[in-house]
C-alpha cells in the first residue's frame, strides 16, 4: 500500500493519461460490447451449426462450402452488385438537382427543404409508398401508363423488374441526401475562382468539370461513403416491398441472412453467420479504402 | 456562384425556371402526394375503383381517427418516443465523452481507438445480429424497449464520437491551455469550458440520432417483437395486416408514422443539416 499523498501525485503526474481514458471508459464498453466483439462472435459461430438454442455443432468450414452452391446465395450476390452499380447514380442525380437549385429566387429555400425532406421518412414508408405506387391496375404509375396509351407493368410482381424497382425507391431518399451534400459543397464554392474561369471562357460542363467540381470533392467523398453504405445495407425496403420474392429474386446478402438466421426458413444461425461474414467481408474493402482516405486527411491536418 | 444566377439571365429563361420550379418539385414528390391523396378518401372511392379522381368526399379526420382510436398505433407511437429518447440521451452523452477525450489529448492508441470507432459504424447489421440478439435474450432483456435503446447507445456512440471528436478539434485549443495555466481541474475544464462550446453539436445530433432511431426497422424486428415493445417502423406491418387492402387507413397509417422525424426535421432544419454536411466542406 502507498500513502494517500504518493497516490494523488501519482494521479497529478499521469493526469493526462488517466483523464482520457476515464472519459472513454464508458462509450468504449458499450462500443466493445455491442459491436467490435459480436463481429469476432459472428466469425465463430459462422464455423458451427447451430440453431439458436440447442447445443452448436462444430463443422469447419462446411457453411462456407454450402454457399458456394447454393443459388440464393448467387441471385443475393449478383442483386447486391445491381444495388452497388445502380445506387451511386444518386450521386449524379443528387448533383444535378443541387446545380437545379442552386439559386436565390423567392421561396427557394423551402424548395430546398421539400426536396430534401424524403431523407427524412423511415424507409419503411418509402417502401410502403412506393409499392402502392407500383400496384397493377390501381398504382399511380400504372394509372399514368394507361393515360398515355402504353401497357400496364406489374414491377413487383416480375422477377425481373422487382429489384430495379425497389432500387428506384432507394434511390429517391438517397438522391435527395447527395443533394443536400452538394448543395452544402456549392454554397462553400470560391466565386473567385468561378470568375477566374469565366474569363478563360469556361462555360457550363467545362466550368462544371474543371473548377466546380474540383472543388466539391470533400463533399463528392461524403457521398460516396453513405451511397456505397446505403447499397449495402439494403435490408428494409426489400423486406416491405417484396419480402425477398417474387420467387427470391429480390434477395440481396443483407435480407438472405435474415431469412436463414431468423425468419421463416428457420433458425440456422451458423449458416446466416457465414453470409453475413461474405458480406462483411466485402464492406471491409470500402471501409479500408474510406478509412485510409480518412487517415491521409488526418495526418495532413496534423502537419 | 455556380450556376450562373438566373436574375442575370434572359426574361424568357426566368420565367422558365420559376414554371419548371414547382413542376419538378410535385413530380418528385409525386408518390407521396399519391398516398396523401389516398389517405383522405373514403372507402367507397376504392371499391368504385375511384382512385385518382376527384374523392367522393373528404375523410382526413374520420380515416385519422380510426388509425389512433381502433389500433396499436398510438401504443406504437409511444413505444418509439421510449426507444428514441433515451437513445439520443445515451448516444449524445456518451460522445461528448469520447469525443472529448479523442479531440483534446494525445495518446498512444488515440487515432487507432477514433478509427475503430468510425469503422464499427460502418459494419454491416447483418455481422452483429446473431450475437447481440443472443446477449439481449440472454440477460433477459429480448422485446424489451430496453434492450433496443441499450444496442442503439452502443452502435451510435460510432457516430457520435466521429462527430463529437471532429467538432472539439475544431474548437480553439488556447482556451484549454488557458484554463489548464489557471489550473482547472481536467473534468471542470470538459463541464465548464468544452461542453458550453459543444452546445450546437449536441443540438445537431440529437436531431441526427432522432431521425435515425425513429426510422430504425432491422432492430426493431430482430429485438422486439410485439406492441409491448415494437416501435412504429416494425408496428406498421402489422397495422397494416389489421387493415389490410384499406388503402385509406394504411395510407393515413404510414403517414402518421412518418410524421414525428419529419416535424422534427422542419422544426430543426438548420442543426439537421449542418450535422449531415459536417465534412463535406474543407
Amino acid at each position: 500500500m502507498t500513502p494517500a499523498t504518493d497516490t494523488r501525485s501519482w494521479l497529478q503526474k499521469n493526469r493526462m493519461t488517466v483523464t482520457p481514458l476515464l472519459f472513454l471508459l464508458p462509450g468504449l464498453l458499450f462500443f466493445v460490447v455491442y459491436v467490435i466483439s459480436p463481429i469476432f462472435q459472428s466469425f465463430n459461430i459462422s464455423l458451427y451449426d447451430w440453431d439458436g438454442l440447442g447445443e452448436a455443432t462444430y463443422i469447419g468450414l462446411d457453411n462456407y462450402r454450402e454457399l458456394v452452391d447454393d443459388r440464393a446465395f448467387e441471385t443475393s450476390l449478383w442483386n447486391n452488385l445491381k444495388w452497388l452499380a445502380l445506387y451511386l447514380l444518386a450521386i449524379p442525380a443528387g448533383l444535378f438537382i443541387a446545380l437545379f437549385l442552386n439559386q436565390t429566387v423567392t421561396g427557394i429555400r423551402l424548395y430546398k427543404s421539400l426536396f430534401f425532406f424524403p431523407f427524412v421518412l423511415s424507409q419503411v414508408v418509402v417502401g410502403l409508398v412506393f409499392s402502392w405506387f407500383y400496384l397493377p391496375r390501381v398504382g399511380l404509375l400504372n394509372a399514368v401508363l394507361t393515360f398515355f396509351g402504353l401497357d400496364s407493368i406489374n414491377v413487383l410482381g416480375d422477377p425481373d423488374l422487382a429489384t430495379y424497382g425497389i432500387i428506384a425507391a432507394g434511390l429517391w431518399p438517397q438522391t435527395a441526401y447527395c443533394m443536400i451534400l452538394y448543395l452544402t459543397g456549392l454554397n462553400a464554392v470560391d466565386p473567385e475562382q468561378i470568375e477566374a474561369g469565366r474569363l478563360d471562357g469556361a462555360k457550363g460542363w467545362k466550368m462544371l468539370w474543371h473548377v466546380v467540381l474540383p472543388q466539391l470533392k470533400p463533399a463528392t467523398f461524403i457521398a460516396f461513403v453513405v451511397t456505397i453504405i446505403g447499397a449495402l445495407r439494403s435490408f428494409d425496403l426489400i423486406s416491405i416491398m417484396t419480402n425477398g420474392g417474387p420467387f427470391g429474386s429480390t434477395r440481396v446478402l443483407s435480407f438472405m441472412m435474415f431469412e436463414q438466421a431468423l425468419s421463416e426458413y428457420g433458425f440456422r444461425m451458423g449458416y446466416g453467420s457465414a453470409i453475413a461474414v461474405v458480406l462483411f467481408l466485402i464492406m471491409l474493402v470500402f471501409i479500408g479504402y474510406f478509412l485510409w482516405q480518412m487517415w491521409r486527411d488526418e495526418r495532413e491536418a496534423r502537419h | 456562384m455556380f450556376p450562373t444566377p438566373i436574375q442575370k439571365r434572359s426574361r424568357a429563361t426566368q420565367v422558365t425556371y420559376q414554371t419548371l420550379l414547382p413542376l419538378a418539385l410535385i413530380l418528385w414528390l409525386l408518390p407521396l402526394l399519391a398516398v396523401m391523396l389516398f389517405s383522405i378518401r373514403p372507402l367507397s372511392d376504392f371499391t368504385n375503383g375511384n382512385y385518382w379522381g376527384i374523392p367522393s368526399s373528404f375523410d382526413l379526420f374520420a380515416n385519422y381517427g380510426r388509425v389512433f382510436f381502433e389500433s396499436d398505433m398510438p401504443r406504437y407511437l409511444l413505444n418509439s418516443v421510449f426507444i428514441t429518447v433515451p437513445t439520443v440521451i445515451g448516444a449524445v452523452a456518451l460522445s461528448c465523452m469520447t469525443g472529448f477525450a479523442l479531440g483534446i489529448y494525445r495518446f498512444r492508441g488515440n487515432l487507432l481507438i477514433f478509427f475503430m470507432f468510425i469503422a464499427g459504424n460502418f459494419v454491416p447489421f447483418q455481422i452483429l445480429m446473431v450475437p447481440v440478439r443472443d446477449l439481449t435474450v440472454s440477460t433477459g432483456l429480448y422485446d424489451t424497449k430496453t434492450g433496443l435503446v441499450l444496442f442503439h447507445i452502443a452502435f451510435q456512440t460510432g457516430f457520435c464520437t466521429l462527430f463529437m471528436r471532429n467538432f472539439i478539434r475544431a474548437l480553439p485549443y488556447e482556451l484549454i491551455e488557458a484554463a489548464r495555466v489557471e489550473g482547472v481541474a481536467e473534468w471542470r475544464i470538459f463541464w465548464y469550458v468544452v461542453l458550453p462550446l459543444m452546445r450546437p453539436a449536441i443540438a445537431a445530433l440529437s436531431v441526427l440520432i432522432f431521425t435515425f432511431i425513429w426510422n430504425d426497422y432491422f432492430w426493431a424486428i430482430v429485438l422486439t417483437q410485439g406492441p409491448e415493445a415494437q416501435p412504429v417502423t416494425a408496428g406498421i406491418t402489422s397495422f397494416n395486416s389489421q387493415f389490410v387492402a384499406q388503402y385509406h387507413l394504411m395510407s393515413a397509417g404510414s403517414i402518421v408514422a412518418a410524421i414525428p422525424p419529419v416535424a422534427m426535421f422542419f422544426a430543426m432544419q438548420r442543426h439537421f443539416i449542418a450535422g449531415l454536411t459536417l465534412g463535406a466542406v474543407k
